[in-house]
Parts: C-alpha cells; sequence; structure tokens
C-alpha cells in the first residue's frame, strides 16, 4: 500500500514497516474503501449490473421505455414495502416467514370488506392494519417469550394465518378469491397512478426515508443493530431487547399490510395467495441489498437496491421474451453471490483483509 | 479507615446441597484495587453474583456507603454505581466504536419526533474517554469495534462504565484471554480507573496479573476465605504458593509421596 519514499535509508524504512504494520491491523480508510465497507455496497453494485445487463439486452424489447420503468419500479415496491422492515428485523437478529400470510389476509380483509360486503374501503384498509398488527404483535411475543428461534415459530404462525385467513374467507363468502372495486380517496391513496408510474413508489420512498432515519440517526436504531449484534451484551448495557423485537415484528406486520392493501385495490381483486412469494423474495432482496443473516450489519438502503435488483430482473427477463421461471435463478444466483459478497465486506469492514 | 463503599458483612450463599461462599467479609473501597483470588469453583463467580445484584446471599448482608441494600435485581445493582465488565460479553463487533460507548445511554439533541443521536457528541466522548484510559491508536469514533484489539476493547468497556458513573468496578478475568502485551494493556488501565478514584474488584486466578496491579488481596478456596492481605505483607512467591494450595504440596512433600522436580 504505502511507497517507502526513502529506500536507502534504514530508519526510513523501518518508519515505512512500522506503519505497513498498522495499515493491516486496520480497515481500508480511503474514500472509496471506505464506501465500499458500507453495508449497502454490495446492493448498488448488483442493481447497477442487473440494470446495465438489460439495458442492453432488453432496451429495445421497452424496457427502457417509461412503462418498462414504471413496471420493474412498481415490482420493486411492491417487494420493497415488505423487504425494509425484514431487512430491520433481520439487521436486530430475527426472521419472519409470516409475512407472505399476512399479505395474503390482509388482501382478504380489504377484498371482503369492499368488495364483498360493500363497506367503505376504509373500513377494510383499518381492519387489515389491525389484524396485521396483531399478528405481528403476537409474533413478536412469542419469540421473545419462548426464545425459540424465530424461523420456527413464524413457520408455525404462517401456516396458522394462511388457514385461519382461509376457512374464515371460505366460511364468509365462499369463496378465497374476491373482486374489490373502488374509489374515491382509498383509490389515491393505495391504488393511483401518474404516468403509469404506480403510488406504491411513493409509499416505498417515504418508508425508506423514515426508516433510514430511524435506523441511522435515533436511539432505537441503535439498539436494533446492538440487539442483532449481540443480544447478550445488548441486554447488559441496558437496551430493551424484547421491546425492540416486538416493535420491529409489528412494523413488518404492518407494511406487509400496506403492500397487501396497494396490491388488492390495484388489481381489485383479494387473493389468498397474494403475497405468498415475499417469504423468500423479501428475505433476499434484504441479503442482497447487504444486510447480514445473522444480524447486526446492512442497511434500510440496502433493502431498497436489494429489491431494485428483483424488480430488475423480474421485468428484464418478461421483456426479453424469456421463461419467467428464469428470473427466480437469476435471483437465486445473486443472493448466492450476495451471501458471499456479504461475508467477504464484513471482514473488510473489521480490517482482516 | 474511611467507609467502604460497598461492604460484605459475613455472607453465606448456600444452593441447594452446596455452600458456594461461607462467612465471607470484603470491603472495596475507593482508589482501591481489590484482588479476589482462587481455583475454579473457589467462589469468585458467586461474589460478583451477590455484589451485581444477580443472586441475594442466603446469610450476611451487602452494603453501600455503609447502609444496607437488598438488590432485587442486576439493574438496580448498576443504578447504585456497580458495573461489571465481563470477559467474554459487552462490545459488539460490527458497531462503530462511539455507537458502542453511548448504547442505551445515547447522547441525543432535537425534540419530539425529531430526537435523533448526537453522534458527534458519541464519538466525542468515546474518545475522549479512551484516551485518558491511555488508548492513544483509536482516533476515529466510526472506527468499528471489531478492528480493536482484546485490550482496546477491555478499555472501551470499562471506560464506558466509568463514564456512565460506576463508582465499583467488578472485572471478571480481564486478562484470560488476552496475550502478554494485551494483558499489560489492560493492567494499565485498571491503573488509571484506579486513579480516579473508582474501587475495583479484580478477579483472576493469574497471581501475577493480581500482584501487579492490586492493593488488597484475598485468596479463596472452596468458598471460604483462605488468606486476606495487603501487597506489603506478602512476596509474589507466597501468593502464587497460597493460591496453588502450596502448603498441601509441601506436606506430601514431606511424606516422600510425591516427587516434583523442576523439569
Amino acid at each position: 500500500m504505502s511507497v517507502n519514499p526513502h529506500p536507502s535509508d534504514a530508519a526510513g524504512a523501518a518508519a515505512a514497516s512500522q506503519i505497513d504494520d498498522e495499515a493491516t491491523r486496520r480497515p481500508a480508510r480511503s474514500r472509496l474503501g471506505r464506501l465500499l465497507i458500507r453495508p449497502e455496497a454490495g446492493g448498488v453494485v448488483s442493481a447497477i449490473l442487473v440494470f446495465a445487463f438489460f439495458a442492453v439486452a432488453a432496451g429495445q424489447n421497452g424496457f427502457l421505455s417509461p412503462l418498462g420503468t414504471a413496471n420493474w419500479l412498481d415490482t420493486a415496491s411492491d417487494l420493497g414495502i415488505i423487504a425494509l422492515p425484514i431487512g430491520m428485523l433481520m439487521i436486530g437478529g430475527e426472521f419472519d416467514l409470516s409475512v407472505g400470510s399476512i399479505v395474503g389476509a390482509s388482501s382478504m380483509i380489504v377484498a371482503i370488506c369492499a368488495g364483498y360486503y360493500s363497506l367503505n374501503p376504509w373500513i377494510g384498509v383499518v381492519l387489515a392494519f389491525l389484524v396485521a398488527g396483531l399478528i405481528g404483535l403476537a409474533n413478536g411475543l412469542i419469540v421473545v417469550r419462548t426464545k425459540l428461534p424465530s424461523f420456527i415459530v413464524t413457520l408455525a404462525t404462517m401456516l396458522m394465518v394462511t388457514g385461519g385467513a382461509l376457512g374464515v374467507s371460505i366460511a364468509l363468502t365462499g369463496s378465497s378469491s374476491i373482486s374489490a372495486m373502488t374509489a374515491g380517496s382509498a383509490k389515491t391513496a393505495f391504488a393511483s397512478d401518474f404516468h403509469q408510474f404506480h403510488i406504491s413508489i411513493v409509499h416505498w420512498l417515504v418508508l425508506t426515508a423514515i426508516a433510514s432515519y430511524v435506523m441511522q440517526k435515533t436511539a432505537f436504531g441503535n439498539w436494533v443493530y446492538a440487539t442483532g449484534g449481540d443480544a447478550q451484551a445488548a441486554r447488559l448495557a441496558g437496551v430493551p431487547v424484547t421491546r425492540v423485537k416486538i416493535v420491529l415484528y409489528v412494523c413488518t406486520a404492518l407494511a406487509a399490510a400496506l403492500s397487501a392493501t396497494n396490491e388488492t385495490l390495484t388489481f381489485q381483486n383479494g387473493n389468498i395467495t397474494l403475497g405468498s412469494q415475499y417469504v423468500f423474495t423479501g428475505i433476499a432482496g434484504a441479503v442482497i441489498g447487504g444486510v447480514l443473516l445473522t444480524g447486526g450489519y446492512g442497511s434500510p438502503v440496502g433493502t431498497v437496491f436489494g429489491s431494485l435488483t428483483y424488480g430488475i430482473v423480474s421485468l428484464g427477463v418478461f421483456f426479453l421474451g424469456w421463461n419467467a421461471d428464469l428470473a427466480n435463478f437469476f435471483i437465486g444466483l445473486l443472493l448466492l453471490l450476495a451471501v458471499l459478497a456479504n461475508h467477504r465486506l464484513r471482514q473488510l469492514a473489521m480490517g482482516r483483509a | 479507615m474511611a467507609t467502604p463503599l460497598v461492604e460484605l458483612r459475613n455472607v453465606t450463599k448456600r444452593y441447594v446441597g452446596v455452600t458456594a461462599i461461607a462467612d465471607l467479609s470484603l470491603e472495596l473501597h475507593a482508589g482501591q484495587v481489590f484482588c479476589l483470588l482462587g481455583e475454579n469453583g473457589a467462589g469468585k463467580s458467586t461474589v460478583i453474583k451477590i455484589l451485581t445484584g444477580v443472586e441475594t446471599p442466603t446469610r450476611g448482608e451487602v452494603l453501600i456507603d455503609g447502609a444496607p441494600v437488598n438488590f432485587a435485581s442486576p439493574r438496580e445493582a448498576r443504578e447504585r454505581g456497580i458495573a461489571t465488565v465481563y470477559q467474554e460479553v459487552g462490545t459488539l463487533p460490527l458497531m462503530s466504536v462511539a455507537r458502542n460507548f453511548v448504547l442505551a445511554a445515547e447522547p441525543q439533541r432535537g425534540r419530539g419526533l425529531f430526537r435523533r443521536l448526537d453522534l458527534e457528541e458519541a464519538s466525542r466522548i468515546a474518545l475522549k474517554s479512551l484516551r485518558e484510559l491511555g488508548i492513544s491508536r483509536v482516533d476515529d469514533g466510526e472506527q468499528l469495534v471489531g478492528t480493536l484489539s482484546g485490550g482496546e476493547r477491555q478499555a472501551l468497556a470499562i471506560g464506558r462504565a466509568v463514564h456512565f458513573g460506576a463508582r465499583v468496578l467488578v472485572l471478571d478475568e480481564p486478562t484470560a484471554a488476552l496475550g502478554v502485551r494485551e494483558s499489560a494493556t489492560v493492567l494499565k488501565l485498571i491503573d488509571k480507573v484506579r486513579e480516579r478514584g473508582v474501587a475495583v474488584l479484580f478477579i483472576t486466578h493469574n497471581a501475577y496479573h493480581a500482584y501487579a496491579s492490586g492493593d488488597r488481596f484475598m485468596v479463596l478456596r472452596r468458598g471460604c476465605e483462605l488468606a486476606s492481605f495487603a501487597k506489603a505483607e506478602r512476596t509474589i512467591g507466597e501468593v502464587i504458593e497460597l493460591m496453588a494450595g502450596g502448603a498441601e504440596l509441601k506436606s506430601l512433600l514431606a511424606k516422600g509421596e510425591l516427587a516434583v522436580g523442576p523439569g
């Protein structure tokens, strides 16, 4: 790294080697080095790479057109709204596999209220958020009380929520797919668009700004990083670890309800299977965005780029006219690369390059 | 002598079927390093647990500033100024030095919804505290804790405890996992903390480390006080002999039942 200015000077050489010693023990201090060890670096790089690839390969097919751009941004935002809190939860050291089932259940609640019973859509929206919040609260309470791995706890709640929502909707309406027309302020809030750019993109950006602020600039954010880094050490330091986890579970569930409301009112259809893919793509978005599987490291901005990567690949494959299943192949490949890169980035950050 | 900051008076702790410590008394004074020595299972951990409010004594009293207390929880002990730095946990490798230092006591500015971390202040107090403990190599609050050496991490944990009002510092085997140079760093830290008038309880099984920094010593064996003395009263050789059960070894040697050679 450092060049010895006086190769003939023994003292200079000794001093230089001492500096080298220090340098090997310290993390990269250059501006570029600092940028590269930021948690979101991997997500930014992967989003740029897949964008460049599909811009060249599918640019002529409409990928770069305003409609194409709106489409992949829309897909990214639907996932991004969910990947954002999933990423925060993972930074806090926990998983949530039930998030997809909460999307399905919330979708049914909105559609049954607004469609089947023709109530004011806001009633369905409020009810969906309320139910989702309670499920998130239950997830959090069970995880912190039983100290069981969140993987298994939320797998159980996922099955219960899907089964329960299906049972209730069949009993009430005889169907698991309900159409739901909407108009007025609910449509403006959740289903409007501007030149094909959907309102969910705005939701996504606003939530990202809030999440970034909370994670980087508030005491609560500090507690989340500490909780995921080492829950025992955080607890000994005085961090309310259980409260942190419960809040994160509730936020994740509320984000699922928001994504469900957006999609249900946009496609004017509620479906119990809506969002089932988010179980895995949510985690993939967070990890591609630089969140460590083991917790304690990552950033909300990173999950934005992870979600963007997902949106770009999904729509890029579509515009190329390839089989849509190939999109998952690419996402899987990127996920694998991201896990390896995250591991390497963490080593760099710790100065063990 | 001045009233001790913390005192254990005739404390006995019995678990089902086992007496962990029996009729133990000790005093921790401001600006003094009290070394608690003994093998594994001698009762050192039990003393820590009672001092830090994790356990309550079966018999006997804990006194702070001369007044008896009954800690209901570790938090209560912490609030009374008794801080513990553990050997294995305490610092978070993937967090920055500044964020780690202020964890759970974050300096904040702004009000209402805009109440936010004051990271500059966090960085300032973290680096100042480390400098006061003689750690000058760390000059960037944003540096990740994982890049620090073992001794520097101990300094961070100790500095944090002292900054947030610890009057009594319990150090549980702070040098056990460290190399020679890092251990020296920690012993220097202990010295600095003593200079600032903190009472230190230094738990170790390394007689050299204890002798290098201690003012008073107590050797525990099977929950009982084997010896208690000030630094001037014993040589390092005597301390080692006490710890290793030298008297027992000698009596065996005298009977010719055991041969111990230099090789």
